[in-house]
């Protein structure tokens, strides 16, 4: 289905996850986010890199990577994302949420 | 005479070695599998052991018993692989060249990675049904468990056979049920993901489970630690979930020897083309079922798929030609929902379970993600497939090694 956020139209799935990564941009990003309630900083911006990267090399998201990165302990990936981290940064990288078979 | 090894004689290692054993030519290859363990487990069954509906005897076998004719089976723990010298070091001090290897070791629970979980409480009030010792002394404990907070958890992703757990939830919530006392037990799933079903079409196919049997869900709970003390199971985000039995799946890894030769990810999965079932480090080595870093199930059916696009693909490499790159990820799993009921899915990388008919368009006779009588019956006929036919390689008829779209209601997964 569509939506349209920071002006442009973006394609997502039932839960609102981004299905064409091509359509991300930073400024789909922060309006992602603050539909989350989350205001992006620093911070998250360097998680959100870290993600991209993961994505890129074909890498699933998981708490175990989040505590190799090196970017941010699992505290701190609580805090800038708060109930349900995985959920919602992936949500805000335009990625598609960690799955299982069904 | 030139070698090909297997490592590992589970559901992976022995296919291979019965597919391999008939294709190769016997004057020129020798084949050898290396197990260090002498039985032979029906993984499937080790969510029945724990209510008393398989016996100890239906779910393992000595291995010897499927190992065929002709191939060298060396009852030995691997110390180490040597890919730059194609050289395996076993622990009795003994080596093996090989020319072609085949990486087939598993993936085996680390209930050691969380606090307080491998602790005291071990196999006492915190219990694995991942192995055939977690399965049983769950078993001897569900006999005389007299109810309280039964807590289904998964530590975190990737797991063998990932409908297992939600599988013993709807099992347990029968079986309380037949017992007279489903009044007397909580049942609570704990999932590291977004629901106890990610992906849409099953979400909105199969939620009622949970409703129907009153199984609570607690989500997105990434365990920081058990407190095994007080009964507690707590996240990084402080989330707490009170137990009296806790039976969890343990964070899943690829075997040691994985890690010792330096040749697995961060969870000692061997990193392996997703299409071929080359590994990407070294041409003459190959890798099959959970062994593998593969995002495809980590589920005997798959291992099944794959064995036979594996199988091709030696016999391809051996003689010099081109690699198929066609592993689609297909895997055909029955899920136990309970009360002699299950449901069948049939998925790949690319698409998602979805309804239909299987394995023939419109008729069936097994429905998919649909609850019904005859996929139980399916699942309870798969022990028998599974030591018959499965791990000796003989073909599964109708059922193709990559998915096929006839008969489902499908759509592309985004």
């Amino acid at each position: 289905m569509k939506k349209v956020i920071a002006q442009t139209e973006i394609n997502v799935n039932e839960e609102g996850y981004m299905t064409e990564f091509s359509q991300w941009t930073k400024e789909i990003c922060e309006c992602l986010a603050e539909e989350q309630g989350i205001c992006m900083t620093e911070k998250h911006w360097e998680v959100i890199d870290y993600i991209h990267e993961k994505h890129n090399g074909n890498e699933a998201l998981s708490i175990r990577g989040i505590k190799k990165s090196g970017v941010i302990n699992i505290k701190e990936f609580y805090s800038l994302f708060p109930g349900g981290p995985l959920k919602k940064s992936t949500l805000i990288a335009g990625i598609p949420k960690p799955k299982s078979c069904i | 005479m030139k070698k090909i090894v297997i490592l590992g004689a589970g559901t992976s290692g022995t296919m291979m070695a019965n597919h391999l054993v008939n294709k190769l030519p016997k004057k020129e290859w020798k084949l050898t599998i290396i197990d260090q363990y002498k039985t032979h487990y029906y993984q499937p069954g080790f969510l029945f052991l724990p209510f008393d509906i398989y016996t100890t005897k239906q779910v393992k076998k000595k291995g010897a018993k499927f190992i065929p004719k002709g191939v060298d089976y060396i009852n030995e723990k691997i110390d180490l692989i040597v890919p730059d010298e194609n050289k395996i070091n076993l622990e009795n001090g003994k080596s093996l060249i090989y020319d072609v290897l085949i990486i087939a070791t598993g993936t085996k629970i680390a209930p050691e990675e969380i606090e307080g979980m491998n602790g005291p409480e071990w196999h006492k009030s915190i219990f694995d049904f991942y192995t055939y010792e977690g399965a049983k002394a769950l078993r001897n404990k569900l006999r005389e468990w007299e109810g309280g907070k039964l807590v289904v958890h998964i530590t975190e992703m990737p797991i063998k056979c990932p409908v297992a757990p939600l599988e013993f939830a709807f099992l347990a919530d029968s079986f309380f049920r037949n017992k007279g006392m489903r009044d007397k037990v909580e049942i609570t799933f704990v999932t590291p993901l977004g629901g106890a079903f990610t992906k849409p079409k099953a979400t909105k196919a199969l939620h009622y489970l949970l409703e129907e049997k009153d199984i609570k869900e607690v989500t997105d709970f990434n365990i920081e630690r058990v407190d095994y003390e007080n009964n507690k199971i707590i996240d990084y985000g402080d989330t707490e979930v009170d137990y009296d039995l806790l039976v969890t799946v343990p964070t899943n890894m690829g075997d040691e020897v994985i890690e010792r030769s330096g040749m697995g990810d961060d969870l000692n999965f061997v990193p392996t083309h997703k299409g071929t079932l080359q590994t990407l480090e070294h041409q003459n080595i190959f890798a099959i079922g959970d062994a593998t870093n593969l995002p495809a199930s980590k589920a005997g059916s798959v291992a099944h798929f794959e064995a036979e696009i594996l199988t091709d693909n030696i016999m391809r490499y051996i003689q010099g030609e081109e690699l198929k790159d066609e592993f689609d990820g297909h895997a055909n799993c029955f899920i136990e929902t309970g009360n002699g009921k299950a449901l069948l899915i049939d998925f790949n990388y690319t698409h998602e379970p979805v309804e239909g008919t299987f394995p023939f368009p419109g008729v069936g006779p097994l429905s998919l993600l649909k609850e019904s009588r005859a996929n139980h019956m399916g699942k309870m006929a798969f022990r028998w497939i599974y030591w018959n036919m499965l791990i000796k390689g003989v073909h599964i008829p109708f059922v193709s090694a990559t998915m096929s779209k006839k008969g489902k209601h499908i759509e592309e997964v985004q």
